[in-house]
């Protein structure tokens, strides 16, 4: 949950990415931290092995600018999302605020985008959230190659519910910004909706 | 949702703040933060801009949910006290009211025994004052909160956010 300090009149909210292994959760935020002033961003930490694969998150502090004269943070995660690291991607998603999905456009990725979306719900519910009722944004990512499914299907399969999806490039920056605006701008009007 | 929403008030911060520096003279410490669990930094005394607060609470909130995960598995409940020892610096950290987490940096000015035996005496006040926080939260949101600055949030007051 997003926590809220009247005295340095702060607000701070977690949001998560959420998909299956080399999706490129870990290049979003990198692409993030890169393309973000110094002054708006903290020190982007990833608890990877020594092949690069995130072991345990990815974390990047944004400051957005402020709402009514409360500084607006956001906490940026990445979960590993690897099958076997289950237990670490639960510990993650306590506390979250909004989550992304980001699905492998690849063709041969799809079983793993249907299995990481399952896990996500699953995962959620256990610590007693429901996807449904979380600001929740959907990116395609990887358009820019070749043998990969077409959005309509990716739409199907993978956002039934039609929350905002993008279609993204996360290598090139493509759609990586609009992705951040869309689930921050959730979570914000959530914030507003739960008082 | 498995915790309610975590809010700081001015009268609150000031006691927190307090209390922390109290235990920052009494365990001889370099910097004492606190910590929500899920990575929120709370309040932070002594030499903190010598550290990255901010990847600090998340590393801390990281390191114990990991902690807490092991001790499922092994059958406890969770484990309340973690201990790191470094060539010169120290940390202790430890568990409060259940959803507080209280980091002490220390280094040889100090040692572990005296560190432990302030925390605990700490420990006990400050969860008292977190109870408090928690019912003082949950009545200001059942009577609707009026001084909430995001009651009145207007969608461009989100776009310049993003300008």
């Amino acid at each position: 949950m997003s926590f809220i300090n009247y005295a340095s009149r702060e607000i701070n909210c977690k949001i998560v990415y959420y998909g299956p292994g080399l999706c490129g959760k870990t290049t979003n935020l990198q692409y993030i931290y890169n393309k973000t002033a110094d002054g708006a961003k903290g020190k982007m930490i990833s608890l990877a092995t020594e092949t690069e694969r995130t072991l345990f998150f990815d974390f990047l502090p944004l400051e957005l600018g402020e709402i009514r004269g409360f500084k607006t943070r956001f906490h940026l995660y990445t979960v590993p999302g690897q099958v076997f690291y289950d237990a670490s991607r639960k510990l993650i998603l306590r506390g979250v605020d909004g989550v992304v999905f980001v699905a492998d456009s690849q063709e041969e990725r799809m079983d793993a985008n249907v299995e990481s979306l399952d896990n996500l719900r699953y995962n959620l519910e256990e610590q007693g959230y429901d996807l449904d009722k979380l600001p929740y944004v959907v990116q395609y990512n990887k358009r820019d190659l070749a043998e990969i499914v077409a959005v309509d299907e990716l739409q199907r399969e993978l956002n039934p519910t039609a929350v905002p999806d993008f279609e993204a490039c996360a290598v090139t920056g493509e759609g990586v910004f609009e992705t951040l605006k869309a689930v921050a701008k959730l979570v914000l009007v959530d914030l507003k909706k739960g008082r | 949702m498995p915790n309610p929403q975590l809010v700081m008030y001015d009268e609150e911060y000031r006691l927190v703040t307090a209390l922390c520096e109290k235990l920052l003279r009494e365990a001889n410490a370099r910097v004492i933060f606190l910590v929500d669990k899920n990575g929120q930094l709370i309040a932070g005394v002594g030499e903190t801009e010598r550290f990255d607060t901010t990847s600090l609470a998340s590393l801390t909130a990281g390191n114990i949910a990991a902690t807490g995960g092991l001790a499922k598995l092994i059958g406890e409940k969770e484990f309340s006290i973690l201990f790191h020892e470094g060539e010169k610096d120290n940390l202790h950290i430890s568990i409060v009211a259940g959803r507080v987490i209280l980091v002490v940096l220390f280094d040889n000015r100090s040692s572990l025994g005296l560190v432990r035996l302030r925390v605990k005496k700490a420990s006990e006040e400050l969860a008292a004052l977190f109870n408090g926080l928690m019912k003082k939260a949950e009545e200001k949101e059942k009577s609707g909160n009026p001084e909430f600055p995001f009651a009145e949030i207007t969608d461009e007051d989100i776009d310049n956010l993003f300008r």
